[in-house]
């Protein structure tokens, strides 16, 4: 599903006191099937963001399009739109409620008007591809660990069959266990379920491992919009608005200002692993082809 | 002589059913014993569920041990007429700012403490805006807590617990709910206590980044302490956090991983400028 935004602009609290503009001229396109991190500081408008895209807020002008289709036109449906783009909250486990985790998972399906037997299938599914073990599926909620109680509220959402899943902070709280089997769980959804999904994050390095679009919020505005190689380009702009490279990123760059030629674009640990052991090779192909050369005219 | 010192401490969760019949019982504390000296930093990581906040919890008994014993500035902490005064000993700050703020203004809430600790109110004056100082809130004083940002409330509840004079502040992921400017304005804040007024800190948390800080590390799994040492002796050995399901940070993971793959650089490496030192000498 395509997403367009064309000059979306959001001010809060319109003719009061407290009047703030959270989005300003946002242009935007998202194809189907992207994997985009969408980052920013606390304040700089990615939550505001997120929450028009499946109809919470409604744009103060400008216009969203879903698959060519304005989304603020009269017939248009906009619960249905909520199906479609799923909205996993920061915490998401707050809000499970009901008194198994199945139960919980085939509300939203059930309120989307679906029966008993499909909503149960549904449910079904979005466990498994959420990976909740299904020794936990008829216990309380509030039995579950935090990590647990994290992919059974995610599963609450792809129960309704988002096409675009969009998720604040997944990984917020998470010891780094939990962290890494959530985003490994997201990118197995966005691969095997296609999904486009948007992962909202503070976290650089989480970003540089999954991601292959990022763009960057600052002050209601998009500051940069690229692959992270792209992105990280800009780590000193990106400090200046509070955020910042992947720790790996600042390595490289030290790096090559000592007089070592690695590739400044790593941004995981695995790339820059990479370059500094094809530098150290070259060296030392270097360094046997001189000490070879010596011994060549020694003998000579 | 230690100014915390526990043995064998232990401590079990008891679910119980309707009729009071044991249901299940869970060791969160399985022998724990620590030295935690005047004036250090300390930190202690472990995964969720490890038993790190429930030996977070021992420390101004919230909870008392089952066994072993527990002595806080030379008090028995299962020792009843000791309650209070240990409270006053160890001030703690919690995971969620927003479950902390009592008053609907910065200093009063500061103040809430040392008032209800019957302190004359010429003195809270002072304390409230000594706290409010060494934590870089005095500017926000006269604010509302509901519009500052995560790391500013922490930073608030962090100078409350000030204000009553505490020997020592134990902080149970105190960081956990913010993002990167305000994880680093509540450790740098913390630091500055421990390094200026030389208060005993124990930090609990999760994220390796901020134990690099601290004098001692103790790592908790399964309600054991399983680790302890410097940072840069914990953090030498990532295999062995790895299987506790910790991590280090990116850094010392790379230069671990450099050094499988034979580059000679020494062990233990925490911060980017030893690496690229380390690097540099090889080439």
């Amino acid at each position: 599903m395509s997403i367009i935004l064309d000059k979306v602009n959001y001010v809060y609290g319109e003719k009061t006191a407290y009047e703030t503009q959270a989005l300003k001229d946002i242009n935007l396109k998202i194809q189907d099937g992207e994997f985009i991190g969408l980052i920013g500081h606390t304040g700089s408008g990615k939550s505001t963001l997120i929450q028009h895209l499946n109809g919470l807020l409604r744009a103060s002008s400008g216009g969203i399009y879903y698959n060519g289709r304005d989304i603020y036109e009269e017939d248009y449906d906009r619960k249905e739109l909520r199906g479609k783009a799923g909205l996993v909250f920061q915490y998401p486990e707050h809000q499970l409620f009901e008194s198994t985790v199945f139960a919980d998972v085939c509300f939203g399906p059930k309120n989307m008007g679906l029966t008993s037997r499909e909503a149960e299938l549904r449910a079904f599914t979005a466990l498994r591809s959420a990976g909740v073990p299904e020794e936990y599926w008829y216990r309380s909620p509030f039995e579950l660990s935090g990590g647990q109680k994290r992919r059974a509220a995610i599963a609450g959402v792809l129960a309704m069959k988002p096409e675009v899943l969009i998720l604040d902070e997944p990984t917020a709280g998470l010891d780094p266990r939990g962290r890494d089997e959530i985003l490994n769980q997201v990118a197995a959804m966005h691969r095997d379920l296609k999904m486009t999904v948007i992962l909202v994050s503070h976290s650089m390095e989480d970003v540089a491992n999954y991601v292959n679009r990022m763009i960057v919020m600052n002050r209601g505005s998009i500051l940069f919009d690229g692959t992270p190689q792209e992105v990280f380009r800009h780590y000193r702009e990106l400090e200046a608005v509070g955020l910042g490279a992947p720790q790996v990123t600042y390595l490289m760059h030290e790096l090559q200002e000592r007089g070592f030629p690695v590739n400044v674009d790593a941004i995981t640990i695995q790339e820059a692993k990479d370059s500094i052991l094809q530098v150290l090779a070259g060296r030392q192909q270097g360094t046997a082809g001189k000490i070879a050369e010596k011994m060549i005219r020694g003998t000579q | 002589m230690n100014f915390i010192e526990a043995r064998k401490l232990v401590y079990e969760y008891i679910r119980r059913d309707e009729d009071d019949n044991v249901e299940g019982i869970l060791t969160a504390l399985d022998g724990v014993n620590l030295d935690i000296k005047q004036g250090e930093f300390v930190a202690v990581l472990g995964h969720n569920g490890s038993g790190k906040s429930t030996l977070a919890k021992h420390l101004n008994v919230l909870l008392q041990a089952g066994e072993g014993t527990l002595r806080i500035d030379g008090k028995d902490a299962r020792d009843q007429q000791y309650l209070w005064e240990i409270r006053k000993i160890a001030g703690m700050v919690f995971q969620n700012p927003d479950n902390q703020m009592v008053a609907s203004v910065v200093e009063e809430d500061v103040a809430f403490g040392p008032e209800n600790l019957g302190v004359p109110s010429g003195e809270i004056h002072s304390r409230v805006e000594n706290s409010l100082k060494s934590t870089g809130m005095l500017s926000w004083r006269k604010h509302s807590p509901n519009k500052l940002s995560g790391g500013q409330k922490q930073r608030v509840a962090i100078a409350g617990v000030m204000a009553m004079e505490p020997k020592c502040i134990v902080l149970d992921e105190p960081t956990a709910m913010l993002d990167p400017n305000g994880r680093k304005e509540v450790l740098d804040a913390v630091e500055r206590l421990n390094r200026e007024k030389g208060m005993t800190v124990i930090l609990i948390t999760h994220y390796m980044e901020e134990v690099i800080r601290a004098h001692k590390v103790y790592v908790m799994d399964h309600g054991k302490v399983v680790m302890q040492g410097s940072p840069r002796e914990i953090f030498s050995k990532v295999d062995t956090l790895k299987s506790y399901g910790l991590d280090v940070p990116q850094i010392t993971l790379l230069a671990h991983e450099l050094r499988k793959a034979g580059v000679m650089i020494p062990e233990g490496i925490l911060t980017g400028q030893e690496l690229v030192e380390a690097l540099c000498q090889l080439y």
